[in-house]
Parts: structure tokens; C-alpha cells; sequence
């Protein structure tokens, strides 16, 4: 203890607590955060909304309680449907491993099978949309005229009703008070059209009356054509627009700028 | 680049004139410093230090080639930028370390004007930094003004010049050119008083949503782009629906005028728990918890369309100005300063949503005339 206390000011002292601190921290949320209470394994013959309500009483219900009536943690899952299921859980949105201001995209904890098993369970709680048709989300390739103009039409619909949150190419973009519009590129066509039915979160609905299937189809379209664009601009800096150039502006022009007033300034040797 | 330290021999090239700071001794400071603290004798300028290049002609013969050097280099990169403007095909593409695919053609032209000029410029600086004289002057200021003899010889020109026009025995010449310069001065100040107004007023306060632009019927809430009608029933809980009267369908066929009218007309259209509206006119003039108001923000005319289903909140992403739609869409942050127009809606008989009397206020940014 003795050459513990000679050395507190050493210092490295307040490093090694930060660290220390940052360890145990880091260590004991490991070891308490919530896992994935693995449900019974269910047998063969067992029907998928049974493994569903085992698999949803399993890792669900402390949020949306037993009969999925929502608490004060979670709201009611009766008639969100299947696409909502098959959207939060399939992005790893869902089970939320904390309480958060919103719930990130995050690791896929269940296999297809069970997530199947979950949509199956909540879908027959209420009637709600139903996992799109696979002829919705099938993305049509630029190339033919037709497929051509249903991209642009599709991108003119995303301008008009997206591109205000989640940015011109998709990006994403902020909200109010910590909430934000998640970046649409990498994500599934499935769950691109999952979103637009189900809204999760802060996202409005986007109904088939409001924007028809085959509109959503388009702009799953546009926004996988943009996405598989060859883009020979160099760096896109997040497709951000003005603030990360601006930035990038201010750091390396500016950088070289006094880089060259302070060599000016210097007497020769 | 020659960052050596000083070249005199056996000399501290800090300069001797300066106190040592580092010194802790308190008396080897010059006696003036300790004395009389509110005056600071001059300290004049320090020794002047000689370059390398100045004392060795090896160093002055190294600074030359650098500088030819530079100036070398920058003839070698103009002559790249001549020779890829044309060798390189305007569709070659390559892998920029650390940037990703670049347009070859783009990076060439680019990085070889910009070193041309570049290289121009540090040799320039190099060579009076080495080779040119350093030696510091003092050039005294002389009188500004001129003698009394050649101020007296300009005076009389002038006098003389004025003399000879004749404009103080002619006042028909004097009087004519004082009126045609007096008025030549008129069209200038015009356009800035003219621009000033009166402006139309009527014109800033009309959007399209007007009935009468669709002779005295009420108007129907169209989706934008499409251009198809809404039902009520097509609008569930959360949904938003981006809206367009459909008096825009006249502008779009005639190809005239799209993007004036479309400016003001447009409108975001949200449904929401009817229990929520705290505010008795907002849910009187929607339908069900069917809401419609101007999209165009109060602050400076941007399209107000982040809508957060949860919140209620709409977001204006220019500069954050948040309504809350709960409350009449009320300012509750942001630099917006008046709560959105809300839009009338009711159903029509064919189940579709109509606007039957446009805005009752002007939308969008404020104007001097607005409440006249």
C-alpha cells in the first residue's frame, strides 16, 4: 500500500484510474447488460406461433408485457403485424438491450426461423401489414427504359417524401432532441418497404393507399440504383453535404494555408 | 526549409540586445527595467544575423539550385497538365489511396496546376528569403506636401482653365449643364426607390389553395408528385401524406408557372388521436384528427416536412424551428416566430378531402404589408 501511495501523483496516476475506471465500468455492463434468454428449444413438430410465444415471453414481454398489451417500458404489439415484427427484430432493432432514446440498428439476435416464428405470433394478436409480397421487393435493375423510368419516378417520390429526413442519397439525417433517420444504404429492400408500412419510431406511416406497392417498389429501386452507382467523385464524406465539407474545408485548406504563413514568416537559416 | 539556426560564428544567434528569460537572477537585469517600470527604454532592433548564404558562397550556390529546382519542377507539371488534357480519356477512372475511385482526368489536370503555381510561388519566396538582401532599413517619412511655389503654379492652371471655358460670361451654358447633370442623377436614385414598392400585396398573400382559382369550388388535397386525389379513409393513424391542391394540375399541363405556384401551395397533411389536439379551431377545421397546414416555414420559407409520428413534431431542417402539431402547430424551438397556416379540410361527397376556403393568413416568411 505503501508504494501504491508514493506514487499518487505520479503522473501517469490519473490515466491508469481513468483506465481502471473505464475497465470495471465496461466489464460490469457486459456481465449485467440483458442477454437473449434462449427460449425451450422447440421441437419439429411444434407450430410457429406456439415457438413464437415462447421466443416473445422469452426476450419480449418485460417491455410489452405477457399478452404483448404494451407497459409503461414498451407500447401494445396488437396490430402492429408481422411487418413491424419482421422489421425491428430482423434489424437487430429489437429486443432492445437498454432503454434509449431511440433504438439503433444493431446485431441480429434470431435466426430467420424464429423471427418468423415471433411475426407469426404478433400477426394473429390483431390484424396489421403483413411481410411484403417477395414482388415488391424485388429491385428492378437500371438498364430498359421502363425499369429507367420507374427509378426516376421513384426518386422523385423519395424527394418529395423522404429525402427530408433521411437526406438527398439516403444518408440519414438528425431530428429533434437525439433522435435521427437512420442511413437507408445496406439496408434490406424487405425492410426498406417494412419501414414505409409499419413507421417505425419517429417515421410516419406510409400506407399501400398513400404510397401504392408498386410506388414503394420504385423507390427501394431508385434508392438500390443509387447505392450501386459507380460514384468517381473521391471521397463522398458520408454524402453529408455542406457540413462535413465545410469541415474537411476548414481542417486541411486552412491546415495547408497556415502551414504556408508560418514557413513565410520564417527567417532563412 | 533552411531552418538551421544562425550562421554567424561563435555567435548566440537569440540576439545579445534581448533580457535572458530564462535567467533567475534579478540583477543581471538592465537597470532600467528595475528602476522605472513605466518606461521601457528602446531596445532598438536586434543584431542583424547573417543567412548562410550570405557568408558562404557553397550555400548561396545550394540556395540558387533549389530555387531553379522549384522553378523546374513547376515547368514539369505545366507541361503534365498540357499533355494529359489531351492523352487522358475524359472516362478513365482510378483508385485514389485513402480517397476512393477518382475521375483520372479531374486528379491530373488538378494536382498539376496546382503544383505548377505552387512551385512558382515557393521558389519565389525561397529566393528572397536566401539570396535577397535581409538587411533591415530604416526609411525616414519626408513632407507629403508640395512647396508654396508649385501649389501657387497649380492654383493658377486651374483659375485659367476655368477662364478660358467662359462659363462665368456664358450662365445659358452653366445653367443648361447644371440641369442635365441634376437630372442625369434622377434614373440612378429611380431604381432604388422604385424597388422599394408599393408592391402587390395581394399577389404575396394569394396561394393557389384560393377557391376561386377553381371557380368558387372547394378544392381537393392532392398527393404530390402523383397528382391523385385523397380519401379520409386512405389517411390511417401516423401516415403523412405531402400535399398538392388540385389547381396545380392547370400550371403542370400548361408547363408555366409550376415552381411559383407550387411554392406557396405546399401543404403536409398528418392524422393523429383526435384526444390530442388541445387546440378547439385546429380540430374543428380537420377531420377525424386529419390535419393539413402549410409546409412552408414562418421563419424563412424552407419546406417544413420532418414529421416525428411519436412527438407530433414537425422540423424545419434549415434551421431547426420545431411545431408542435398537438398545439395548432405552435412554435416550441427554433428562430420561427408565427405557428403555421392550418388548412381547412372537410370530406367531400365522393369520400374525398377538399380545402373549401384556402389559408385565412398568408403563408410562409413575414412581410411588412402582412397584416394589412
Amino acid at each position: 500500500m505503501n508504494a501504491l501511495a508514493a506514487r499518487r501523483r505520479h503522473p501517469a496516476a490519473i490515466a491508469v484510474l481513468l483506465l481502471l475506471g473505464l475497465l470495471v465500468t465496461g466489464g460490469a455492463y457486459s456481465f449485467l447488460a440483458p442477454k437473449d434468454a434462449k427460449a425451450a428449444a422447440p421441437t419439429a413438430a411444434a407450430d410457429a406461433v406456439a415457438q413464437g410465444k415462447d421466443l416473445f415471453v422469452a426476450n419480449c414481454a418485460t417491455c410489452h408485457g405477457v399478452q404483448a398489451q404494451g407497459t409503461k417500458s414498451g407500447p401494445s404489439l396488437v396490430g402492429v403485424g408481422a411487418a413491424s415484427v419482421d422489421f425491428q427484430v430482423g434489424t437487430g432493432r429489437m429486443p432492445l438491450p437498454g432503454p434509449n432514446i431511440q433504438a439503433p440498428k444493431n446485431k441480429v439476435k434470431f435466426d430467420d426461423e424464429q423471427i418468423a416464428a415471433l411475426a407469426a405470433y404478433v400477426a394473429q394478436l390483431g390484424p396489421g401489414p403483413s411481410v411484403p409480397d417477395s414482388k415488391y421487393t424485388t429491385v428492378l435493375q437500371p438498364g430498359t427504359t421502363e425499369n429507367n423510368k420507374a427509378i426516376a419516378e421513384g426518386g422523385e417520390i423519395f424527394r418529395v417524401n423522404c429525402a427530408m429526413c433521411h437526406n438527398f442519397a439516403g444518408a440519414g439525417g438528425a431530428l429533434t432532441r437525439g433522435k435521427y433517420a437512420p442511413s437507408l444504404q445496406e439496408t434490406s429492400p424487405r425492410h426498406i418497404y417494412e419501414a414505409m408500412v409499419t413507421g417505425p419510431q419517429s417515421m410516419p406511416v406510409f400506407n399501400d393507399m398513400n404510397l401504392s406497392p408498386e410506388a414503394k417498389q420504385k423507390v427501394i429501386s431508385y434508392l438500390k440504383a443509387q447505392e450501386a452507382e459507380t460514384n468517381v467523385g473521391g471521397l463522398t464524406l458520408g454524402n453529408l453535404g455542406p457540413v462535413s465539407e465545410g469541415l474537411f474545408a476548414w481542417v486541411f485548406g486552412l491546415g495547408i494555408l497556415i502551414g504556408c504563413a508560418v514557413w513565410l514568416g520564417k527567417k532563412a537559416a | 526549409m533552411n531552418d538551421h539556426e544562425t550562421t554567424e560564428p561563435g555567435q548566440d544567434g537569440q540576439g545579445a540586445a534581448l533580457v535572458p528569460a530564462a535567467s533567475h537572477d534579478h540583477e543581471t537585469l538592465p537597470a532600467s527595467l528595475v528602476t522605472d517600470p513605466d518606461h521601457f527604454a528602446n531596445p532598438g532592433l536586434p543584431p542583424h544575423v547573417h543567412r548562410a548564404a550570405d557568408d558562404y558562397p557553397a550555400a548561396a550556390k545550394r540556395a540558387e539550385r533549389q530555387v531553379a529546382t522549384m522553378f523546374g519542377l513547376s515547368m514539369l507539371f505545366t507541361l503534365v497538365f498540357l499533355v494529359s488534357y489531351f492523352a487522358i480519356p475524359d472516362e478513365a477512372t482510378f483508385f485514389f489511396p485513402g480517397i476512393g475511385l477518382a475521375k483520372t482526368q479531374n486528379v491530373v489536370l488538378g494536382l498539376s496546376l496546382g503544383f505548377a503555381i505552387f512551385l512558382i510561388g515557393i521558389g519565389a519566396v525561397h529566393w528572397a528569403k536566401t539570396l535577397m538582401s535581409d538587411v533591415e532599413m530604416v526609411e525616414e517619412r519626408h513632407a507629403q506636401a508640395s512647396t508654396p511655389e508649385q501649389r501657387a503654379k497649380a492654383v493658377t492652371t486651374v483659375s485659367e482653365g476655368v477662364a478660358s471655358t467662359q462659363v462665368n460670361r456664358r450662365p445659358l451654358i452653366k445653367y443648361s449643364l447644371g440641369g442635365a447633370l441634376g437630372l442625369f442623377a434622377l434614373p440612378l436614385g429611380l431604381q432604388v426607390a422604385g424597388s422599394l414598392g408599393p408592391v402587390n400585396v395581394e399577389e404575396l398573400k394569394h396561394t393557389i389553395w384560393d377557391p376561386k382559382d377553381n371557380g368558387g369550388k372547394p378544392i381537393r388535397l392532392m398527393r404530390d408528385p402523383e397528382m391523385t386525389p385523397i380519401r379520409l379513409d386512405e389517411v390511417t393513424n401516423g401516415s403523412v401524406f405531402h400535399v398538392m391542391p388540385e389547381t396545380l394540375q392547370k400550371y403542370i399541363d400548361e408547363g408555366k408557372g409550376v415552381l411559383e405556384a407550387k411554392a406557396k401551395a405546399a401543404v403536409i397533411l398528418m392524422r393523429l388521436d383526435p384526444d390530442l389536439i388541445t387546440v378547439p379551431k385546429a380540430k374543428d377545421w380537420g377531420v377525424d384528427g386529419v390535419l393539413a397546414y402549410s409546409k412552408i416555414c414562418t421563419h424563412v420559407g424552407c419546406a417544413v416536412g420532418l414529421y416525428e409520428q411519436q412527438t407530433h413534431h414537425l422540423l424545419c431542417p434549415c434551421h431547426q424551428s420545431t411545431f408542435d402539431v398537438t398545439q395548432d402547430c405552435k412554435v416550441i424551438f427554433g428562430p420561427a416566430r408565427r405557428p403555421l397556416p392550418q388548412l381547412k379540410i372537410i370530406v367531400d361527397d365522393a369520400g374525398y378531402l377538399v380545402a373549401p376556403q384556402g389559408f385565412m393568413e398568408p403563408v410562409g416568411p413575414s412581410f411588412w404589408e402582412r397584416a394589412r
